[in-house]
């Protein structure tokens, strides 16, 4: 299981996020996602709205978002469940921030596909520029976080920084993506693997290479 | 014979074309699905049957006797619900992902079909929650399929209501466990539920439930275009149809490719990932189905068939057909090792053999990773795998032993020589 505390109730913490409330934007997003459950099953809204919730944190202290205890109260009283209900949900999934994370959560992927394809270098570029697990670094741009595979491993290495993936890494490119978002541009996302589309082989296709060109119908040729 | 383009389910794979409403029906998508309704249910359950369609998640449970569990009709006015698994995470693993970003229309028109001929009211994809940009455009696609009709009330003219919603998970790889999965969607912590009651009596808010891999939906359409008996002309017997292959590690080029089932393992190298890195003498060792399968040697897998069976007989699975691929430079005992910290990180803590035995057999793996052990505790290992397994109530207590035994089996020496070595070093430091 994974190790994961919730941040301490305090008076600053209550005076700080006390008064959460949708935003007007986030409260009709709310909505729509509990008709998506049935009635009477408003619980199942729980991890969406924890979602919603820690992104619009997010939006309000520049950073991924994270999940202080007077927020998750908030989702509790919204959905009509008890709050324990909630922090179980937000503690048993680790995409839920517990404690504030930086304008930047660096997620390098460390399962076994990753690491065959050099993510020890990626966490040393990590670490050479002292970015904190658990924490945020003093420019509060970055938190470092090694997670389990992430699905990406036809292209792998990867890392995941907050909603975008970065693919077929090296410890340069890696760098390179680090500093463009550092001085805020936005780097090209998926793979950095010059040529390479997707999760194709690189170089000539081994397959469907009438796809590359025009939507092609393969039907006439069943 | 290789499988040729045309027989290709996923023709989009690479995202080359856009994934939109207008460009799938280009491909063939969404073509007169209520023709395919009108088979009626029984029609469609049986053809699924005769493709000999095998679940795509990973067990190989035959798709088509799975729909048929599911009750006719509801005596009592529950209505019966569709969980689509798109939770993938098991390392190696990466195709639903391609079929959510580049072609999720197959996947929505997959979910009607299936879902209609199971009689169910609603469909759920669980979708992780690390595929964030997969689930924008999966949300994206589903509202496309409602405005154009295509499911909701009446879907596809049909006559037939069939909703289709979209849930996130938030990062827990047991939710690809089908009864975590059902507590994932109710909103509660994705801890496996006690089967009996199985999922098609009581899942989903205690409704008749499926809970079917995404592959496996989304091939379902074309298999009803084409005809059980073109599905079935690919692969071994018990071993139908065509799959997709994700392959990592060390090949020349790594991708993800649709295959025929049984395809060899060395053509699918050779064919699509460029070879082995450094040839075929530099391979060492093949994880061939996702980290839950045990790993298989060099030599006993260059020949042997990518299929359920054809791995079974090597003395591991196809899994997700999640091919890891391990040359000569891997440290083999810390490949397996960093798969023993993921179960450890990953185990939902329910089971106690799970949750303390993943992080006792972690500990040792790396103490065997440096030869910090005694030689007995190789044993003691192998005995402490064989006690999780099978003694939990979902199987990730098994998906962590197996990578051990399977190391252990083959790669023992290996173990032993990095004991000796360190063993040998201390020795001489002492005298």
């Amino acid at each position: 299981m994974a190790d994961r505390h919730i941040y301490p109730d305090s008076p600053e913490l209550r005076a700080r996020w006390g008064n959460f409330a949708w935003t007007e934007a986030n409260a009709a997003k709310a909505k729509e996602i509990v008709a998506r459950y049935p009635e009477g099953r408003q619980r199942s809204a729980s991890m969406p709205l924890l979602d919603l919730a820690q992104r619009q944190v997010g939006a309000e202290t520049n950073t991924q978002g994270w999940l202080p205890i007077p927020v998750m109260e908030y989702v509790a009283n919204y959905l009509d469940m008890p709050i324990i209900r909630v922090v179980e949900v937000a503690t048993f999934y680790t995409m839920y921030n517990l404690v504030p994370v930086g304008k930047f959560h660096v997620q390098v992927c460390g399962t076994t596909p990753c690491m065959l394809r050099g993510s020890d270098d990626l966490i040393s570029v990590c670490k050479a520029k002292k970015m904190p697990t658990g924490g945020v670094s003093e420019d509060g741009l970055w938190t470092f976080t090694e997670v389990e595979c992430m699905g990406n491993c036809s292209s792998a290495p990867m890392v995941q920084i907050n909603d975008d993936n970065y693919e077929d890494l090296t410890a340069e490119r890696f760098e390179g993506i680090l500093d463009a978002l550092a001085r805020g541009e936005s780097p090209k996302t998926g793979t950095q693997e010059p040529g390479r589309h997707t999760v194709e082989p690189v170089g000539a296709l081994s397959s469907l290479t009438a796809m590359v060109n025009e939507n092609h119908d393969y039907r006439g040729e069943w | 014979m290789a499988l040729q383009d045309k027989d290709r389910i996923f023709t989009n794979l690479y995202g080359y074309q856009p994934w939109n409403l207008a460009a799938a029906r280009a491909r063939g998508d969404w073509d007169n699905t209520k023709a395919l309704m009108e088979r009626g249910r029984d029609a469609i359950i049986q053809e699924i049957k005769d493709s000999g369609l095998r679940g795509r998640g990973g067990a190989g449970f035959p798709t088509g006797m799975k729909w048929s569990f599911m009750p006719k009709e509801s005596k009592d006015g529950r209505p019966s619900f569709l969980v689509i698994n798109a939770d993938e995470s098991e390392p190696g693993s990466c195709k639903d992902r391609e079929i959510i970003r580049h072609d999720p229309h197959k996947l929505i028109e997959g979910a009607l079909v299936a879902g209609f001929a199971m009689g169910a009211r609603a469909a759920y994809i669980y979708i992780r929650g690390e595929y964030i940009r997969e689930a924008e455009t999966l949300f994206a696609a589903v509202a496309e399929a409602y405005d154009a009709g295509l499911v909701g009330k009446n879907a596809s003219g049909s006559g037939y209501d069939f909703d289709v919603f979209v849930h996130r998970g938030a990062g827990a790889y047991i939710c690809g466990e089908e009864t975590a999965m059902i507590e994932s969607i109710e909103g509660k912590k994705g801890q496996p539920r006690l089967k009996p009651p199985f999922p098609a009596g009581a899942g989903l808010y205690g409704c008749p439930t499926t809970v079917n891999n995404v592959e496996s939906i989304a091939v379902a359409p074309t298999i009803l275009r084409r005809g059980a008996g073109w599905f079935a002309s690919f692969g071994r017997e018990n071993n139908k149809g065509t799959k997709l292959f994700q392959i990592s590690g060390h090949v020349n080029k790594p991708c993800v490719v649709e295959e025929e089932m049984s395809i060899p393992f060395s053509e699918l190298i050779e064919k699509h990932c460029g070879g082995i890195r450094g040839g075929k003498d530099n391979l060492l060792a093949v994880i061939p189905g996702g980290s839950s399968v045990p790993l298989v040697p060099a030599d006993q897998i260059w020949d042997a068939p990518m299929d359920f069976d054809g791995l079974r007989a090597v003395g591991s699975g196809l899994g997700t057909a999640a091919v890891i691929v391990m040359d000569k430079s891997t440290d083999i005992v810390r490949a397996i090792s960093r798969l023993s910290y993921f179960y450890k990180h990953e185990s939902c803590g329910q089971c106690t053999p799970c949750r303390e035995g993943t992080g006792w057999m972690w500990r040792v793996m790396e103490r065997l990773r440096k030869g910090d052990a005694d030689v007995q505790e190789i044993d003691m290992l192998w005995n402490v795998t064989k006690q999780v397994e099978g003694h939990t109530i979902c199987a990730l207590g098994d998906a962590a032993a197996w990578p051990i035994q399977g190391l252990i089996r083959h790669f023992r020496p290996e173990i032993e020589r990095r004991i000796a070595e360190k063993g040998g070093a201390l020795r001489e430091a002492a005298e």
